[in-house]
């Protein structure tokens, strides 16, 4: 084996040895984390957790049931501003790809991609608090909306491509109108592809915390109205991460792992659906 | 035969179509106009008093009514940057690994794991950056050997919080996204291209190489991914910072950035002068934002010319 | 057409997100099967979130169809939503200043609620005497003007105590907050310097330190840091079972933090009471008062939008005044003064309820 050979192979298992521990380095953290998390939290998951409202200091006991329902609400207030107008854009998009409308769509949805969450927040908070002088849950759901809109915009752009063109050329032969060519045929193709979209989005807001400070606030009573102060998960475990009260400390590490675990969930159920795609495309 | 109107659509179409879908469409850059007016609008008593000074100023002053954003910008490119170099090559680490070197049985575990790290939540990030990391980080601070705390990146006390938690924090947290986007872009890389390199007897580590060079585009937006989320990122770093705005060079002091001072300060302030400053420091934080956005997109053109420069020229089959 | 394994996920999913979606909205439109109680929002000081929020649960007991809703975003915060208008009432820990009151919509009115003491925490691994602390020398401490804990300063009020040669390391808090205010108070009475070059608000520019989220974000980096100095709420002392000092009064003598000593430091202030409840009595004069003690105040408007919910926030007021104050010795706040509950009373009066 001449001594070019062999330096090569040794950066190669280098290489190769670098990435291997690449992935340890990053499960390590992980590890850390989830063993925190879990083992603090999963001693405090009980029945109480998920059907008791939070007592106040020195009361032991409680639960988190009007946070749980509080973040559920927000995310499907979120879901409902950000699905339809997100495919529909999409739809624009991937259907009227050279016009300047949809490349200003696609530099748009990258920039709202990046804006920080804080200022989504700002921005909710200035123009749906403000003028009503009330925090609500619909200010929050705004909030989170807008950061699931470029998500759902790309993903629905990028699946609607990917739709084989005979599907379309088929439905067009066949006498369908582009509306109808794309609502009943491409659409049906690649609704599995916008699913896990909006899953995806899903977990990416669910763990927010900032934009909701200023803008669903917090409620420590059940409510379920959409133009009050709501509860929800996230911002209740900060709220008793940063108490004194080691009480409150066990919810906290409760409420997150119940936060983790339905994040895990939509990403998870989102993976599996890609796999499906993936083994539909497959030539 | 087709003639595409300024909506795009092609004679003999319906209206309604383009002009329905158009509407939603045209919301998304409304959007983004909207919150960049709102931010300007919210912070015109800021922008008067100061002007430009107040992207140079040093001084954070709401006693004294003396505001200026220098020291939160320093650390929030600071950390995200530090951030990045921690997090970009163990990002593609792992996505290199998952994509090419990952025994079957390993890989959709391993891809598992990944996103679990994606799933949680910025303030659990905090939490056990504050009980687990800030400790170790003191450690190391106070194991720092003397000769080395005489260099300005190192100088300080030993304090745990500062700049070194806050990026180690945000590394971790950048690294799923950025890993599970390279991933994708490196399992797009067609077959013929790997395949192709094995057969002229490259070594693995050739073979990915040219791969990475194939999907390079991608990678850099993968990157830039990651960068975005470290820039935004509010509650971990409020946690681990130190919340001092200083400008320092040290990895060790505490420092501030626009998104925790914002969170930190925005409900108290109860003066006009100062509550438009902070969003002065929103708006800040948006253009900085748009601003990396532009430039990746300009790194990303930049370096996808090449290959359709050369593409013009004979290639060899097997080599790009 | 059976279902195959391949149809499951999609499937999975979607029935995922049509439920997610019908529970959204069948919470929201399900009425509620009692009659729609009255929810009143407030927002303001961290530091009696504790006693406010027991308030608030005890009262809820008693009138199951008033529900007040209190998130603790800080004093300023608290200020500011209610000049919004975005919250009912507001709480504080420092009054609101003349330009505040200009600039709300309608007339404010304070109401104190408890009494409280910030104190100084510190972490001295080795030393297990308590520290006694000057005023001026808590002030050049935060100034960044006394830097090791062997310094003279701190040394000739603690003999006998071997203070280490350490750095000190300030906190403060990041966020704006009253429990700051209350110590900028103090510090500005005793240290012409501190109150030209830092002065008394919220938020202030601290000359030295690093920055903790709220109470326990102080009380947490303390702890963790050998070698800090900052303050909390003396509740927040109590219950992280962190060391804090004693603090010189103005008579001279160095008095720990009590609900005695803090009661004590109201009476001074009782007897001069202005009308509108805006006082400070940090560094009252007096035998065993605690000097960095302060009332806390619940903001109203003397006459809200909805006359409704202004009735109901007078009842509880009267509530919390009286009854309420029973529960303030257990969680670590002094209760009011007679005599003060008896001023508020009759400015009770003056909010309009109809």
């Amino acid at each position: 084996m001449s001594w070019n050979r062999l330096r090569r192979k040794v950066v190669s298992g280098a290489v190769v040895a670098f990435c291997a521990a690449a992935v340890v380095l990053a499960l390590i953290p992980l590890g850390f984390i989830l063993f925190f998390v879990i083992g603090h939290g999963l001693p405090a998951l009980n029945a109480a957790f998920f059907t008791q409202m939070p007592k106040p200091v020195g009361e032991p006991g409680g639960g988190m049931a009007n946070a749980i329902a509080g973040t559920l609400i927000l995310i499907g207030l979120a879901a409902g501003i950000a699905v339809p107008i997100g495919i529909v854009s999409g739809i624009y998009v991937s259907e009227y790809r050279k016009t300047s409308l949809a490349s200003a769509v696609r530099f748009s949805a990258d920039i709202l991609n990046g804006v920080p969450s804080i200022v989504i927040g700002l921005f909710a908070y200035t123009t749906a608090v403000l003028p009503f002088q009330r925090f609500s849950a619909i200010a929050g759901g705004l909030a989170l909306g807008i950061m699931m809109i470029p998500l759902i915009v790309r993903m629905t752009e990028e699946l609607l491509n990917l739709v084989p063109p005979t599907l379309r050329d088929g439905a067009l032969a066949l006498g369908a109108t582009r509306a109808r060519a794309v609502f009943t045929v491409i659409l049906s193709a690649a609704l599995p592809g916008i699913l896990t979209g909006v899953l995806v989005a899903l977990a990416r807001i669910a763990g927010e915390t900032a934009p909701l400070l200023f803008t669903a606030f917090n409620n420590r009573f059940w409510s379920t109205r959409l133009d009050q102060p709501i509860a929800s998960l996230t911002v209740q475990v900060y709220t008793y991460a940063i108490s004194p009260y080691d009480d409150w400390h066990r919810q906290a590490w409760a409420g997150a792992t119940v936060l983790i675990g339905a994040i895990l969930t939509f990403s998870l159920l989102a993976r599996a659906m890609t796999r499906r795609l993936e083994r539909m495309h497959r030539p | 035969m087709s003639t595409t109107g300024p909506l795009g659509r092609s004679s003999g179409e319906g209206r309604l179509f383009p002009l329905l879908t158009g509407a939603a469409a045209v919301l998304v850059p409304c959007l983004v106009a909207g919150i960049a007016l709102v931010l300007w609008r919210e912070s015109l008593l800021s922008i008067r008093e100061f002007g430009f000074a107040f992207w140079r100023t040093s001084i954070w002053d709401p006693v004294a009514g003396q505001f200026g954003a220098l020291p939160f910008i320093w650390g929030t490119l600071y950390s995200s940057l530090l951030a990045l170099l921690l997090s970009a090559p163990v990002a593609l680490g792992i996505a290199i690994f998952l994509s090419d070197l990952s025994p079957h049985a390993l890989r959709q575990p391993l891809i598992f794991l990944t996103e679990l790290l994606a799933a949680i939540p910025s303030i659990v990030y905090g939490l056990w950056g504050i009980f687990v990391l800030v400790p170790l980080v003191r450690r190391l601070e106070i194991a720092t050997p003397a000769w080395l705390k005489g260099v300005p990146l190192f100088e300080g006390p030993p304090l745990g919080v500062g700049l070194l938690a806050a990026s180690l924090v945000l590394a971790v947290m950048m690294v799923p996204f950025t890993a599970s986007v390279a991933r994708e872009i490196l399992k797009a890389v067609p077959s013929a291209q790997r395949e192709g390199a094995y057969a002229l007897g490259a070594t693995r580590w050739e073979a990915i190489r040219m791969a990475l060079f194939y999907g390079r585009t991608g990678i850099i937006g993968a990157v830039m991914l990651g960068l975005g989320r470290a820039l935004g990122e509010t509650m971990a770093v409020t946690m681990l910072i130190g919340n001092n705005p200083r400008i320092s060079l040290s990895l060790f002091a505490p420092q501030y950035t626009m998104a925790a001072v914002i969170a930190n300060e925005f409900t108290e302030a109860a003066d006009p002068l100062y509550l438009d400053a902070l969003v002065e420091i929103g708006l800040v934080l948006f253009l900085i934002t748009v601003a990396i956005n532009a430039l990746s997109r300009v790194l990303v053109w930049r370096v996808g010319r090449e290959r359709t420069v050369r593409a013009g020229r004979p290639v060899p089959a097997a080599a790009v | 057409m059976p279902l195959t394994r391949g149809d499951i996920v999609p499937k999975l999913s979607r029935c995922l997100l049509i439920a997610l979606l019908l529970a959204a909205v069948a919470a929201v439109l399900v009425p509620p099967v009692w009659a729609d109680p009255v929810q009143i929002d407030g927002a303001g000081a961290t530091f009696p979130y504790p006693i406010y929020s027991k308030w608030f649960s005890e009262y809820n007991k008693l009138h199951p169809d008033v529900r007040i809703n209190y998130q603790s975003i800080g004093s300023g915060g608290g200020i500011r939503q209610l000049t919004a208008q975005t919250v009912f009432f507001g709480a504080s820990d420092g009054p609101m200043t003349n330009d505040q009151l200009q600039g709300a919509p309608g007339k404010v009115f304070h109401f104190p609620t408890v009494l409280g003491g910030v104190v100084p925490i510190y972490n001295l691994p080795g030393v297990d005497a308590e520290l006694k602390f000057a005023g001026t020398v808590l002030a050049d401490i935060f100034l960044g003007k006394i830097t090791k804990w062997s310094d003279q300063a701190i040394a000739k009020d603690n003999p006998g105590v071997n203070l280490p040669d350490s750095d000190i390391t300030v906190v403060h808090r990041a966020d704006g907050s009253g429990t700051s205010y209350i110590f900028c108070d103090y510090l500005a009475k005793v240290s012409p310097e501190y109150k030209s070059k830092v002065g008394v608000a919220t938020s202030v520019n601290w000359p030295a330190g690093i920055g903790g989220k709220g109470n326990e974000g102080v009380a947490g980096l303390v702890k963790q840091t050998p070698g800090a100095i900052g303050y909390v709420e003396l509740i927040y002392a109590l219950q992280n079972k962190i060391a804090f000092g004693s603090v010189k009064s103005f008579d001279g003598e160095f008095v720990r933090a009590s609900i005695d000593s803090v009661s004590a430091a109201a009476a001074s202030a009782t007897a001069k009471m202005p009308a509108d409840f805006r006082v400070s009595i940090t560094n009252a004069p007096g035998k065993n008062v605690y000097p960095i003690s302060s009332f806390t105040w619940i903001l109203l408007y003397e006459s809200p939008k909805d006359k409704h919910k202004s009735r109901l926030m007078v009842d509880f007021m009267k509530w919390a005044l009286t009854d309420g104050q029973k529960f303030a010795g257990d969680l670590g706040y002094a209760p009011l003064p007679q005599t003060v509950v008896s001023l508020e009373d009759a400015a009770l009066k003056k909010i309009k309820v109809e």
